[in-house]
């Protein structure tokens, strides 16, 4: 049976489908293998007492797998970090979409992405080396690695993410918005603040969400400047241990597939779902939200 | 003398309708205005001043917080850099000697990755550019990489060390560290692919097929070859990303110290970031190390920025051509 020009052409599309299914594949297999090596220390300890339970002792015994602690550092980090990066981002996205002279624009466009390139070990050593003792001579603090240097590094790390989103999000608002506006005899300010921004609230919200999805899962930094005790944080300066750094810290003492090595795995199960709904939000905020557009007006 | 609006207005937006006028009338009707709301106008102006001064400030910051990281590497990591530091094993448990076999294998690890996600990730490109239809098969799988994306570099590690290396028994090795790195930086290729795809003119597509060439033939012999340079950006990004990743390839790739380079792709090999967290926390030398671990930041820093720069000099190259 010859081939006709036809059937190539089928076979050569479904080549093509193929290999992009081969993500939704690598994703169901991550899925699949962190339940997989995590599920069993549920055997152990319930979910709540999992989630909830306040001590984190997998190495003695009896052993505590409660990770209320790295999850609260977790949480207290991102949040940390997010206060910073968040009016820093938007603030830059802003000046860069908006009121930068174009020569302004082509030096600092490439700037931010270089931000964003720097590798996380890189800004966690800075961290540990800069940082950490000009914290400790500056507060009087007993340590400088701990939860405020960790969020400082963070903050860096999503800048240039919520930086460039949001940037693309209010470069795309209809020039017809803005000149309304000013023909109306707002200024340039007024524009941006009462036109611009609420315009692209959707692309910056996006932005926002993709920002602190990125500094929950982010490891190299939290394992190397947030001090690393496993305690529920009270202040902004106490060391705490977030759950990547976590699993990063104690995967190599861990016996493999002991209690400690599963819960490990679920310390990434957690990690993988609260990203995953970050993620999640974030798509539905941009679907359901579409920006104004010219045509909509 | 025009109100700063309209230049502002002029300088972002060069060429846009609507702003232009005769400059005469435009002036009279400034007068106008400003003898009417004077001090008001005046007092808007003076905030909307301040608060662009907070904003340059913020956009100012970004550029010296990567100023204030290099200059602190290079100032302290220059002279740790030497022909023997990068072309000699370390010695002495690591406290002296140079950082050649993890330029190696950080070298070897990205490079690897790049070669199973560059063809991967851009048929995936192809796939989603030329021939998707919209729909629930398309949207799954945008949907797939969206949160491919997201997945933290440590849940990657994990997934490698459970499945590539325990599973696929191919143990703490290049090949499973690539591996893991690929599906890394497959969407930061996808992207980057896609965009490239994007910008090939539909004029090129349909004179290929008015000659009667096929879907394939069209998208082999005109779409990929005028695509081609602005997907070398995306491969040279992915590259930059694999090489300074450090989490992912914690448990399936890299190791404190080898005495070989590796020989096949079932080594574990030493990588340069995993060099610098290990020198940096765990040890007993971390002081004296010191200058080891400025001049190892250094060369990974060199490396990632050198590529970086390379992608961005040659995209802005690209789009001045068209």
């Amino acid at each position: 049976m010859k081939p006709t020009p036809h059937r190539i052409e089928r076979t050569i599309r479904f080549v093509f489908l193929g290999t992009a299914s081969i993500s939704i594949l690598v994703l169901s297999l991550i899925v699949l293998f962190l339940f997989m090596e995590g599920i069993p220390i549920f055997s152990k300890v319930s979910v709540p007492g999992f989630i909830f339970g306040r001590r984190w002792y997998p190495a003695s015994s009896p052993p505590d797998f409660g990770i209320f602690p790295l999850l609260a550092a977790s949480v207290a980090v991102t949040l940390l970090s997010a206060a910073i990066s968040i009016p820093l981002g938007v603030m830059t996205a802003l000046y860069l979409a908006e009121i930068a002279s174009v020569r302004f624009r082509a030096i600092a466009k490439p700037v931010v992405e270089l931000l964003a390139a720097l590798p996380s070990v890189v800004i966690g050593f800075f961290g540990m080396v800069i940082v950490a003792p000009f914290l400790q001579d500056t507060f009087h603090i007993a340590t400088g690695l701990n939860l405020f240097n960790a969020a400082l590094m963070l903050a860096f790390m999503s800048v240039p993410t919520i930086c460039s989103i949001s940037e693309d999000a209010i470069f795309s608002v209809p020039v017809e918005l803005k000149e309304a506006s000013l023909a109306l005899g707002a200024t340039h300010w007024e524009t941006l603040y009462r036109v611009v921004v609420p315009a692209s609230l959707s692309g910056i919200s996006t932005a926002v969400i993709l920002g602190m999805s990125r500094a929950i899962g982010e490891t190299m930094v939290v394992l190397m400047v947030a001090g690393g005790a496993g305690l529920i944080p009270t202040s902004i300066f106490d060391p705490v241990r977030p759950m990547p750094a976590s699993i990063a810290a104690e995967m190599a003492e861990a016996p493999f597939r002991s209690d400690h090595y599963h819960a490990l795995f679920a310390i990434g199960m957690v990690l993988f779902i609260s990203t995953m709904i970050f993620n999640l939000v974030a798509d539905y905020i941009s679907r359901k939200h579409k920006q104004a557009g010219s045509a909509t007006l | 003398m025009r109100s700063p609006d309209f230049q502002v207005q002029e300088e972002i937006g060069s060429g846009r309708p609507g702003l232009e006028g005769n400059p005469e009338v435009r002036k009279e009707a400034d007068i106008r205005i400003r003898l009417d709301l004077g001090r008001r106008i005046r007092g808007r102006r003076m905030f909307q001043a301040g608060m662009f001064g907070v904003f340059r400030f913020a956009a100012l910051i970004n550029g010296a917080a990567l100023l204030v990281v290099l200059i602190f590497l290079l100032y302290n990591g220059r002279q740790a850099i030497s022909w023997t530091f990068l072309s000699q094993a370390p010695m002495d448990s690591m406290t002296r000697g140079g950082i050649l076999p993890c330029i190696v294998g950080t070298v070897l690890l990205s490079f690897g990755a790049m070669v199973i996600a560059f063809p991967w990730g851009v048929a995936s490109a192809v796939y989603l550019h030329e021939y998707a239809k919209p729909g629930p098969v398309l949207r799954a799988i945008r949907l797939g990489i969206n949160n491919l994306a997201g997945v933290p570099s440590v849940v990657f590690g994990l997934f490698g060390l459970a499945f590539f290396v325990t599973w696929c028994r191919f143990g703490v090795s290049v090949l499973s560290g690539a591996l893991t790195l690929s599906a890394l930086i497959l969407p930061v290729i996808i992207g980057t692919a896609e965009e490239a795809l994007r910008a090939v003119p539909a004029t090129y597509r349909e004179a290929s097929l008015a000659l009667g060439a096929t879907k394939w033939q069209t998208i082999y012999r005109v779409v990929l070859p005028a695509a081609f340079p602005a997907m070398l950006t995306g491969c040279i990004l992915g590259i930059s990303r694999a090489a300074g990743e450090t989490a992912a390839i914690m448990f399936t790739a890299a190791v404190f110290f080898t005495r070989h380079l590796p020989g096949s792709v079932f080594d574990p090999v030493m990588a340069l970031p995993y060099h610098i967290y290990v020198l940096a926390t765990a040890g007993t030398h971390i002081e004296a190390t010191r200058p080891l671990q400025y001049g190892t930041a250094l060369v990974l820093i060199a490396l990632v920025f050198g590529m970086n720069l390379i992608a961005i000099v040659y995209r802005a190259r690209l789009q001045s051509r068209q």
